[in-house]
């Protein structure tokens, strides 16, 4: 159990670095819902079913909506200026 | 060109006089006037040229003025330019390392101090810790039997922390009433044709694919499953592990996916703004009502009338249940709410 929380923790901090240094903002919300992922199943370890259920739920569900509805409107998402030019 | 002086005598003069009926004195009368008038325009003309001439001169003492000026704003100019450009060149790379330079040393300095104060911490489940004390012991021991609820976390926050947990929803609520005072279109402005095209691109609906059936069949599956499950979670919240919050998002998250699949006329046909405003500050009140006599005396506990029941049931828990489905009826649509008003600015 250990080797598994070690190997989850250093995951952690895998993802919080990756998300500072992509340069694609649609990359770092992908790797922001992991680390909310893999931050529930670490909160299921600890004992605290509760908030790993609020956790999957709010940080890997609705938040990254509502990252990927500012991204589109702020025209942040790759690919959006050739949907565009095709039309 | 002026003609010869012995013009007037010349035979051919002498023959046109002659034929003409002219003598040589009318000739001379005419030839004076002609003088004269010659005078007054050679007169004309000297002026005129004098004048023309101050112009040029004038006009020429001008264009070197404005020349000179012209240089003087060019000499000027390029030494705007280069302190302007200075910052642009020089300024901002100094700034560009200083800033890197500043945030490699603010950095460390904040990680050094979180792990200075984490290395102070007590070990983490240690039976000599400071939070292993008579709360612990109490909520341990007696919470089954104050409160009704096997689950000990439901039991803390909606009976002993019950007041918080009310601040809790109303700050969610007051959060989503702050973003719709801040997002919100105004939806009767939409009556022309440009205006409902506008209200359609700020839906985000007019690039994309609409009625995706991929989308469409798989939220038709999913959508009834996740929010049975949310249900399952809140109603459930006093005997397992959830709750009201954690439940009203799973519902919200379900909500906002049946909303991507099938869009907004067929979402709002049960989630408009009256029956927002009505689902969402119902539960609130009742939560208010049933709680805030906790604030007016002195957070003692009342007897709330509904028997705590036999532990493991579904009716158990007195007023922890009804508190549950209010929570998560609110939380469930502000998750939902907060979606609409990001995107397109209103239910």
């Amino acid at each position: 159990m250990e080797i598994m929380e070690i190997i989850l923790l250093s995951f952690l901090v895998v993802c919080a670095i990756s998300v500072a240094l992509s340069k694609n903002l649609l990359t770092s919300i992908v790797i922001f819902m992991a680390y909310s992922v893999i931050m529930s199943i670490i909160w299921m370890i600890l004992e605290s079913p509760d908030l790993a259920i609020t956790e999957a739920a709010v940080g890997a569900g609705v938040t990254s909506v509502l990252f990927y509805i500012t991204l589109k409107k702020i025209h942040a998402m790759k690919g959006e200026e050739d949907d565009e030019a095709e039309e | 060109m002026k003609p010869r002086s012995d013009y007037e005598h010349s035979w051919w003069r002498r023959l046109v006089r002659f034929v003409d009926g002219e003598t040589l004195a009318d000739v001379e009368k005419r030839e004076e006037e002609a003088g004269e008038n010659d005078a007054q325009s050679q007169k004309l003309a000297d002026t005129m040229a004098e004048q023309l001439f101050e112009q040029e001169e004038k006009y020429d003492r001008a264009d070197r003025k404005r020349r000179l000026e012209m240089e003087h704003e060019k000499e000027a100019m390029a030494l705007y330019d280069k302190y302007k450009n200075w910052p642009k060149e020089h300024g901002v790379k100094i700034f560009g390392r200083l800033y890197a330079v500043m945030a490699v040393v603010l950095c460390v300095i904040i990680i050094t101090t979180l792990l200075v104060t984490v290395s102070y911490l007590p070990e983490f489940g240690h039976a000599d810790n400071p939070n292993n004390n008579e709360v612990v012991e109490r909520y341990n021991e007696k919470a089954l039997e104050e409160t009704g609820a096997t689950n000990i976390v439901a039991g803390m926050i909606l009976d002993y922390r019950a007041f918080d947990t009310l601040g809790e929803s109303h700050v969610l609520f007051i959060a989503a009433v702050c973003v719709m005072i801040l997002l919100r279109l105004d939806i009767t402005k939409g009556k022309n044709p440009t205006d409902t095209k506008r209200l359609e691109e700020e839906n985000d609906r007019l690039y994309e694919p609409k009625n995706d059936k991929i989308l469409q069949l798989s939220a038709r599956i999913l959508v009834p499953i996740i929010i049975l499950f949310g249900i399952y979670v809140i109603l459930n919240g006093h005997l397992s592990p959830g709750g009201g919050f954690s439940g009203g998002a799973i519902i919200g998250a379900g909500l906002i996916l049946y909303l991507n699949a099938f869009g907004f006329e067929k979402a709002s046909r049960i989630m408009n703004r009256k029956n927002y405003a009505v689902i969402s500050v119902v539960p609130l009140l009742f939560y208010a009502l049933a709680k805030g006599y906790s604030f007016f005396t002195g957070a003692n506990h009342l007897e709330s009338g509904i028997p705590k029941g036999t532990p493991g049931a579904i009716l158990s828990g007195g007023l922890i249940l009804p508190l549950n489905i209010c929570v998560g009826v609110v939380v469930a649509c502000t998750m939902y709410h907060f979606y609409t008003l990001f995107r397109k600015g209103g239910m």
